[in-house]
């Protein structure tokens, strides 16, 4: 309607100032607006989880099956609300892991990318290498690792970020290679330096791919973790696992799984809305514009 | 004539190895591709000079070299044999003394039109003011007024390959170097931006080359068309424009002399920009 009263006044000229007949400015969404986005674009997944749930709920009700093999729901929750401080204790030493993983794992990876794309040499001399740490069993060699640190964080931590600095590296890679050569030739024109056209065109332009890489990443350093601590542990989720198997105590069994499978989420759910902070330009984060009502 | 040309007369054995007379001088280059396949001649023999100030376009064939030439003229690709000289000094190394427009905008999807515009200050170095107050110039001129904070995948085709060449002007670069730079855009679109093109062309004083696959374009644009031929990519000729300095678009269609040097190309060029 504003812009209908503003043709009419067709005889007064336009301030050199004002945008073309027909553009509105629009202020750029806060902080708080892009929450409430994210929000709203993201509980669907929320009521998937409640309906597994009530299936959950519905086969123990029903008793498909012997309480001692799958308890309920209800007697999950009791597993934990009955000693929470247990619960909490042990969840805080696995996330302080997996995060911990994660955040080394990334600056490992994007260091390493960073360095072979530059140097092809160290791309090929290092790559078969990374390849070989990524292909060997991390079960398989976590014992030996308990044997070098013992059993504290140190094994834990390793694991987790060998698990997870792969997908970030070949990211990563992928995205640094990917930039328009004719950007790079512009640039060299530009009479850019080596370090200015990183910062200015080839690191923003690799980060879709990263987070791509970081999500996958997020995933994989819990499960890091949660190895290490099979391995030899006094404390963690997968410490609590294992105390519960040897108890066969299935309730605190399947407390420990959810509470693990909660942590690989929250620390995508993270990572996500990361992405969504620092690519708000990127394709796969915007939409088309919409048409609207005058 | 402007009056640089006299030095088109001077003996080649008589001219000075520098020549300052000549913004863009190519001297019997070649330029020859390996790849694992084959080689491949991109550009033999080429020799050519543009005085400073001048509008040249040339034309040719897809894939006779003109891509590479450019290249050559910004030392973002060394001759095999000859040598590219800029403004009188030997290309070694790319130069930053050069604005570059390619067909692709090449904006970074990151940046406002006005951010993409200021990444050639960046680069350089520029006094931010100096840079700030160049671009809203350079915004204005190019009728970019509205947009400068719209991102480049809210632009039309247009107004990006404007952004692309507010960005290469930025820097008052003594010489434009432009690779198809309208090739992607509708006919209409196209005839605006040439045009905006011719005007801002006079406005600046800068020595243009031009890469197009337009004979239209060509004749509106420039001072002097280079013809290519298909590869190895030779030069066919080159011919004077003789239309006046001011060139509205309309009346200029019309010329009997826009007639005739379109005419002149198209025979000289053949089928095969016919096919293209
Ligand atoms: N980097 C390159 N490597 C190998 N061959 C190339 C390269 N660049 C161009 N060529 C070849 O050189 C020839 C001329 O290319 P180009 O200058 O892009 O032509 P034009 O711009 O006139 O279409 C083409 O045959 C092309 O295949
Ligand atoms: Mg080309």
């Amino acid at each position: 309607m504003v812009t209908h009263s503003q043709s009419e006044r067709a005889g007064s000229a336009p301030s050199p100032a004002s945008p073309p007949d027909g553009v509105v400015e629009r202020s750029r969404p806060g902080l708080g607006e892009r929450l409430a986005g994210f929000a709203e674009r993201s509980w669907r997944p929320f009521v998937l989880l409640a309906a597994i749930v009530v299936a959950w709920w519905a086969v123990t009700a029903a008793e498909l099956v012997e309480p001692y093999l799958v308890p309920s729901p209800g007697d999950t929750f009791d597993a934990i609300a009955s000693r929470p401080e247990y619960f909490w204790e042990h969840t805080w030493t696995t996330g302080y892991e997996t995060l911990l993983g994660f955040v080394i794992a990334a600056a490992i990876g994007v260091f390493a990318a960073v360095v072979m794309v530059n140097s092809p040499t160290v791309e090929k001399t290092l790559y078969p290498l990374l390849l070989f740490a990524q292909v060997i069993p991390k079960i398989a060699i976590a014992p030996l690792f308990v044997v070098w640190l013992g059993f504290g964080l140190g094994p834990k931590i390793v694991v987790a970020v060998l698990m997870a600095f792969f997908p970030v590296v070949i990211s990563m890679v992928t995205g640094l290679k990917s930039v328009d050569p004719e950007m790079l030739q512009l640039s060299a024109t530009m009479g850019a330096k080596r370090g200015q056209t990183f910062w200015k065109i080839r690191f923003p332009a690799s980060l879709p791919h990263l987070f791509s890489g970081l999500k996958v990443a997020a995933t994989m350093a819990v499960t890091g973790a949660v190895v290490g601590e099979f391995v030899g542990a006094d404390a963690g989720l997968g410490f609590v696992i294992l105390q519960a198997n040897g108890n066969l105590d299935t309730p605190v069994l399947f407390a420990g799984l959810l509470i693990m499978s909660l942590l690989g989420v929250l620390l995508f759910v993270l990572v996500e809305w990361l992405e969504y902070l620092v690519l708000p330009w990127h394709a796969s984060r915007r939409g088309e514009g919409t048409t609207t009502n005058l | 004539m402007p009056p640089g040309s006299t030095a088109e007369r001077v003996a080649p054995m008589e001219r000075p190895l520098t020549d300052p007379g000549h913004a863009v001088e190519l001297d019997e280059v070649a330029v020859r591709f390996r790849t694992k396949r084959k080689d491949v001649t991109a550009l033999q023999d080429v020799t050519l000079r543009v005085r400073p100030g001048e509008f040249v376009a040339i034309v040719g064939p897809s894939g006779c070299g003109k891509s590479t030439l450019l290249k050559l003229a910004s030392g973002l690709l060394a001759p095999s044999s000859g040598t590219a000289r800029l403004l009188g000094e030997e290309v070694t190394a790319p130069r930053p003394d050069v604005g570059y427009v390619f067909q692709k905008a090449a904006l970074l999807e990151w940046r406002s039109a006005r951010k993409n515009i200021l990444l050639q200050a960046e680069m350089r170095r520029m006094p931010a003011r100096q840079a700030r107050e160049r671009a809203d110039e350079l915004i204005a001129m190019t009728g970019l007024t509205g947009f400068e904070d719209a991102y480049p995948h809210e632009l039309s085709g247009g107004m990006q390959q404007r952004v692309a060449l507010c960005r290469a002007l930025l820097h008052r670069p003594p010489v434009l170097l432009m690779d198809e730079p309208f090739g992607a855009l509708d006919a209409l679109t196209r005839e605006q931006m040439n045009v905006e093109l011719r005007r801002i062309w006079q406005e600046t004083g800068t020595t243009v080359l031009l890469v197009t696959h337009s004979i239209a374009e060509a004749v509106y644009l420039a001072d002097r068309v280079v013809m290519m031929t298909a590869r190895p990519g030779t030069v066919a000729g080159v011919i004077e424009i003789g239309l006046p300095a001011d060139r509205d678009y309309g009346t200029t269609m019309a010329e009997p002399e826009f007639a005739r040097a379109t005419r002149h190309i198209r025979d000289h060029l053949g089928a095969a920009v016919a096919a293209d």
